[in-house]
C-alpha cells in the first residue's frame, strides 16, 4: 500500500477555493476555529453541470457556495472510508474517519449558518474543480483493508497540506486584494491544521514495519 | 384536495441504499457508485424510475448499493435482462454495470449485440484489467505479459479493445472515464443516459488489490485532447493512435434507438402464460 508514501506528494495546487475549518474533536489538544466572515473572494470554481471546464466565481456567496461543496466533499469522502473500514472491521480506523468525516461536516454547516441558508446554492455535485477533485478530498487509492490510525492521519495530513498549499498559491496568483487577504487567512488557518495533525500524529503509535502482515492474503502467493 | 404534488431534485444521496459496499478498501468502484448517484442527481431523476442491471463480478454489486430498482444477474447477462426491461419499460431509465470479465469476455456476444440493435441503454463498464473477485485471473483486457500467480509470464494474448469493438458494432455513444474523476465520470454518465441510443461508458477503476500498479493511472490519464465527433471513420481513426488513457467523448452518433415494432408485443403476462403452457 502507499499510504506512507502518499503524504510526501503534495503538488503545486489547482485553482481551487475553500473554507475555514475546525479541528476541535482532534483528541486531547482540540482547536476550534469557526469559519469567519471575511469577504473572501476568491478564484474558485464555479458549478458547471455541463462542462468539466471549471469557470472563477463571481462573488463571495458563489465563494462560500464552493467551499461549502469543498467540505462537504471532504465529509463524504472521510465517510466513505468510514464505512469501508467497518466493513472489513478496522473499528479503530472506522471511528478516526468517522471523527474527520464529522469535523469536515461541521466546517459544511458552519458555512450554511454564517450565509445564513438552508442549503448551499450550489450543488456539491455539481462543482468542478480544476484538478479532478476537491483540494481536501481524500484519494480513495491510499486506502488498506489493515490500516493503522497512523496511515489515517498521514492522509488526513496530507489533504490540510494541499488545502495550505492552495491557499497559498491562490494568495500569491491573485490580483485582488480581498482575494489575497482572504486566502492568506485561509492559508494561516491551514497551516494550523497541519500543525494540529502533526501533534496527533506524534502521539499515534507507528505502525510495525510489517503492519501489512496478513496470515491469509488475498493474492496468491509461494 | 386537489393540489399538484411537485417533486423536489434529490441529492445524489438519496440514491445509495442502507447497505454498505463490501469492495476491497480503496477500490475504485466506490467512486463509479458515488458517480451514479450523482448522475442521477443531476439529471433530477427518482429512484423509482430508474432500473440498475448487472452481471456478476465485483463492479455488478452496484444495484444493491442503489435506492433504485436493481437486478443482479446472471453472469454476462446483464444487457440481455436490461434490453427486455427497456423495451417492456420504456419509461425506466435503465442503466446496465458491468466489469471487464463479465462484459467483455462471458457477455461479450451480447456486447456485440447490444450495440447492434441499440436500444436506449447505458452500459456502464468497470474495467480493471483482471477477475478482481476470482482472486486475480487475466481478463480479457489484462496486457499480454502482466505476470502473476495465476499467469506466469503473462498470457501473451492480444487484448480486446472495448471502444473499437463498440464503435464498430454500432453503439450510438462511446467514452472513455476515470474513477479517480468522479465529477468527471458523473458527467459523462448523465451524457450518456441523456443520448438515445445505447450508450457505452468504459471507465478505468483500479484494482488495488490484485492490480495495485492501477494506482498509477491517476498520474497518467489525461483529457482526450479533441472534442467528440458525430462521424464513426473518425472516431476509428483516433482509437488507432489511442493509448487507453485519454478520457472524455469519444463518439456521439445520431442513429434512432431501436423501438418494438407498434401494436405487437403488448401482451399481458397472463397472455404469454396461456400461449406458452404446454
Amino acid at each position: 500500500m502507499s499510504t506512507k508514501k502518499s503524504v510526501k506528494k503534495v503538488k503545486k495546487p489547482a485553482a481551487k477555493t475553500g473554507a475555514k475549518k475546525t479541528l476541535k474533536n482532534a483528541p486531547k489538544k482540540a482547536v476550534k476555529k469557526s469559519v469567519k466572515k471575511t469577504g473572501v473572494a476568491a478564484a474558485a470554481k464555479r458549478a458547471a453541470s455541463k462542462s468539466a471546464k471549471a469557470q472563477p466565481v463571481a462573488s463571495a456567496a458563489d465563494f462560500m457556495a464552493h467551499a461549502y461543496a469543498m467540505e462537504a466533499e471532504a465529509a463524504e469522502r472521510y465517510a466513505e472510508f468510514a464505512d469501508s473500514m467497518e466493513m472489513h472491521n478496522n473499528l479503530e480506523v472506522a471511528e478516526l474517519f468517522r471523527k474527520l468525516s464529522r469535523i469536515e461536516q461541521r466546517h459544511a454547516d458552519q458555512i450554511l449558518e454564517q450565509m445564513g441558508w438552508k442549503q448551499s446554492p450550489v450543488s456539491a455535485a455539481n462543482v468542478r474543480w480544476e484538478g479532478m477533485e476537491g483540494p481536501e478530498t481524500a484519494d480513495p487509492t491510499e486506502l488498506h483493508y489493515l490500516m493503522q490510525p497512523y496511515h489515517a492521519l498521514q492522509i488526513a495530513l496530507h489533504n490540510e497540506k494541499r488545502a495550505r498549499d492552495f491557499f497559498a498559491h491562490l494568495a500569491k496568483v491573485t490580483k485582488d486584494a480581498g482575494v489575497r487577504a482572504g486566502a492568506l487567512e485561509m492559508e494561516e488557518d491551514e497551516a494550523e491544521h497541519v500543525h494540529l495533525i502533526e501533534e496527533w500524529l506524534a502521539r499515534t503509535p507507528k505502525p510495525d514495519a510489517n503492519w501489512e502482515a496478513d496470515q491469509d492474503p488475498p493474492v496468491l502467493s509461494d | 384536495m386537489n393540489s399538484a404534488v411537485v417533486a423536489t431534485p434529490l441529492k445524489a444521496q438519496a440514491f445509495k441504499s442502507d447497505y454498505k459496499p463490501i469492495w476491497c478498501p480503496g477500490c475504485g468502484d466506490y467512486s463509479v457508485l458515488s458517480s451514479f448517484t450523482k448522475a442521477f442527481a443531476n439529471l433530477e431523476l427518482r429512484p423509482e424510475n430508474v432500473a440498475v442491471v448487472s452481471g456478476i463480478g465485483c463492479s455488478s454489486r452496484i444495484p444493491a448499493y442503489t435506492s433504485c430498482y436493481g437486478f443482479h444477474g446472471v453472469h454476462g447477462r446483464s444487457l440481455a435482462a436490461a434490453a427486455g426491461l427497456k423495451l417492456a419499460r420504456p419509461d425506466l431509465t435503465v442503466v446496465v454495470a458491468s466489469g471487464d470479465g463479465d462484459g467483455y469476455s462471458i457477455g461479450g456476444n451480447h456486447f456485440l449485440h447490444a450495440c447492434r440493435r441499440n436500444v436506449d441503454l447505458t452500459y456502464v463498464v468497470m474495467d480493471n484489467h483482471v477477475y478482481g473477485m476470482t482472486k486475480g485471473q487475466p481478463s480479457p483486457t489484462t496486457e499480454p505479459d502482466w505476470d502473476s500467480k495465476l499467469s506466469p509470464g503473462g498470457t501473451g494474448l492480444r487484448t480486446f479493445n472495448p471502444l473499437v469493438i463498440a464503435l464498430a458494432a454500432g453503439a450510438n455513444f462511446v467514452a472513455r472515464a476515470f474513477a479517480g474523476d468522479p465529477n468527471g465520470t458523473a458527467d459523462l454518465i448523465a451524457e450518456a443516459i441523456r443520448t438515445p441510443g445505447f450508450s457505452f461508458v468504459e471507465i478505468l477503476s483500479p484494482c488495488i488489490t490484485f492490480r495495485p500498479e492501477q494506482r498509477e493511472w491517476k498520474q497518467l490519464v489525461r483529457p482526450s485532447p479533441v472534442t467528440y465527433t458525430a462521424d464513426a471513420a473518425q472516431a476509428a481513426r483516433r482509437l488507432m493512435t489511442d493509448d487507453g488513457l485519454n478520457i472524455g467523448v469519444l463518439y456521439k452518433g445520431d442513429r434512432p434507438p431501436y423501438q418494438p415494432p407498434v401494436g405487437k408485443g403488448k401482451k399481458r403476462p397472463s397472455d404469454l402464460e396461456v400461449e406458452f403452457a404446454l
